[in-house]
């Protein structure tokens, strides 16, 4: 059994972001650069599942320019076997991302596939679905837990009431939620051992597939910011007096 | 050619957050159809004003699978220039699958629209608002419920088309659901919420949150780390990845404000913060700020209002 683990390369979540002069986009250079969280909790319990002997190999595949290399070798250095880097210097959608996907899960095999639910730079939420759809493969979002039974999974979800649990097939498409597992810290060890695993590097036009942007970002801009500053009010009584006569809310 | 609304329902009719998509929708046709997938309040439905249609089924719909949903959707869809839902983790479930099968490259999330192909959405956890032109066909939308007003106006006679029942695949079965109840109001369609972070310490803590909403009648919200600490469940996360909300009022409680959170509800009208460190970054995007222990403050309010 093999596991494909989609992971992506971002903005570090502890990073405040700021929007370039010229609205095309966001400051990215000398800026911390992380694994997005999400696919960390995806590597994460592909590890796990391979420390249950339920899934033999690992692989990684991470699509953008050369610099990605570096995301691919934490996931390697957190124990997934060997990585695969597709090179574009262009900012893929989701669908196009999942357009790649699928020609790398089809090609290894992979019975279960991990991606994050959601990359925290575009907030998309879209491309772990678009692969189910494109493969016509069972899909399990926003997963809290995931259970190997027999050939299928059972994986719990996060939904908007509360939690709801569903049994899938194997081969199968799994995006992960933040409650599913703390993905451990790489040891040096691991770290080292990690240099030595492969990486394929593999330029997108090798693939030869159809993929166009059907999005055009015209303009980035800050958010509009809250009107005035706060007032800090000395004690409780203040608090509702203000909510009652000024506010009028309460 | 028009517009497509997959609604979501509640006790039988669009909940706050459709209403709002439908108010989107009708910024760009003027008249929409709509898929709803309980018929009970078919009646009611068929009153709002502008549908022309209602797609519904025989029998209500529950515990659908993504898989089966985009299967019946997909001949439907395809005929529609514009498919809408409001945003949600039921519509983020299908809507990416059944563009898919459409060959469509959904645009999440929308907070404004510019005109009939151009919107904005917030990407970087609401830190930067991108303005996107689709150049799809077919332009599939999901709308964030907070930034379009609830749709109103009835006077409509919308035709109802039922449709068969959706058929059960084989590879992907629902078996079960922990459907958290509540008597409290919904968080996406609270006036009020009371939301509680990690400074509260517990889940027995967590009553002082729920008396004060009870107070309010408030809806009750939580950081992440307040769920992950396991004092109240999942659904009630606001933030980046959770829920999205915009009340009259929200008051955060124990909750230091990382940015994350602050993407969930920083669109609040009024935004009042309780917390015993004054440099919180809470108080950054605060209207009001009161500096002190949870623990003594939140009961005296409780009392006193
Ligand atoms: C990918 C990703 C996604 C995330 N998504 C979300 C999300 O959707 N929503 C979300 O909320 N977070 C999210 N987070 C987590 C976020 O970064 C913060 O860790 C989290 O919001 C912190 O929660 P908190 O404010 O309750 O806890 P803390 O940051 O620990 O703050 C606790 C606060 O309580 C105060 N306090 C303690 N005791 C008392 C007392 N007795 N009286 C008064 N005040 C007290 C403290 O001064 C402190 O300010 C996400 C993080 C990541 C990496």
């Amino acid at each position: 059994m093999k596991a494909l683990v989609a992971v992506k390369r971002v903005i570090d979540y502890n990073v405040k972001i700021r929007v370039k002069q010229d609205n095309s986009g966001v400051e990215k250079e000398n800026v911390k650069m992380s694994m997005n969280p999400f696919d960390e909790i995806a590597v994460e319990e592909a590890i796990r599942l391979k420390e249950k002997n339920l899934i033999d190999e690992i692989v990684v595949v991470s699509i953008g320019s050369d610099n990605v290399q570096e995301t691919i070798r934490s996931a390697l250095a957190m124990g997934a076997d060997r990585g695969i880097l597709v090179k574009t210097d262009n900012e893929l959608e989701p669908l196009a991302i999942a357009k790649i996907l699928k020609y790398f899960v089809e090609k290894e095999e992979s019975d279960i596939t991990i991606l994050g639910k959601q990359a925290i730079d575009d907030d998309y939420n879209q491309t772990g679905q678009i692969l189910g759809g494109l493969l016509n493969y069972p899909q399990a979002t926003f997963a809290s837990k995931v259970i190997k039974e027999d050939n299928a999974m059972l994986v719990t979800r996060e939904i908007d009431g509360g939690l709801e649990t569903l049994k899938i097939n194997l081969p199968c498409i799994i995006t992960t939620d933040l409650r599913l597992n703390e993905p451990r810290y790489a040891s040096l060890p691991n770290i080292m051992k990690a240099k030595s695993k492969p990486i394929d590097i593999i330029e997108l036009k090798e693939l030869n597939l159809e993929i166009t942007n059907r999005l055009e970002i015209l303009e980035v801009k800050a958010p509009p910011e809250r009107g005035g500053s706060v007032k800090m009010l000395d004690n409780y009584s203040e608090l509702i007096d203000v909510l009652k006569n000024k506010e009028g809310i309460l | 050619m028009s517009c497509l609304v997959i609604a979501e329902l509640e006790n039988g009719t669009p909940n706050r957050p459709s209403l709002a998509a439908i108010s989107a929708s009708l910024e760009l046709e003027s008249t929409i159809d709509l898929l709803v997938f309980n018929p009970d309040k078919i009646d009611e439905i068929k009153k709002i004003k502008n549908v022309k249609k209602i797609y519904s089924f025989k029998n209500k719909i529950d515990n659908l699978v993504a898989e089966d949903l985009v299967n019946c959707l997909k001949q439907i869809a395809a005929n529609y220039k514009y498919i809408i839902a409001p945003s949600g983790t039921f519509s983020k479930n299908f809507i990416p699958r059944l563009a898919a099968n459409l060959d469509l490259q959904p645009v999440t999330d929308i907070i404004k629209i510019h005109d009939k192909n151009t919107f904005d959405r917030p990407i970087y956890a609401g830190n930067a608002i991108a303005t996107v032109r689709s150049h799809d066909k077919t332009i599939m939308l999901t709308v964030r419920g907070t930034a379009f007003q609830p749709f109103a106006q009835d006077g409509g006679s919308a035709e109802v088309e039922l449709l068969p029942d959706l058929l059960e695949g084989n590879h992907s079965k629902f078996i079960n659901k922990e459907i958290t109840k509540s008597e409290r109001p919904e968080l996406s369609s609270a006036k009020i919420i009371v939301s509680g972070g990690r400074g509260v310490g517990s889940k027995d803590n967590f009553k002082i949150i729920e008396e004060l909403a009870d107070k309010l009648n408030a809806a009750i919200g939580a950081s992440r780390a307040a769920v992950d600490a396991g004092y109240i469940s999942n659904d009630y996360q606001v933030g980046q990845t959770g829920k999205v909300v915009a009340p009259e009022l929200y008051i955060a409680v124990g909750i230091s404000g990382a940015i994350q959170h602050l993407a969930g509800m920083k669109d609040s009208k009024v935004i009042v913060a309780i917390n015993k460190d004054e440099d919180a970054p809470i108080f950054q995007v605060a209207d009001y700020g009161l500096v002190g222990d949870l623990f003594t403050t939140i009961p005296e309010i409780t009392k006193e209002i």
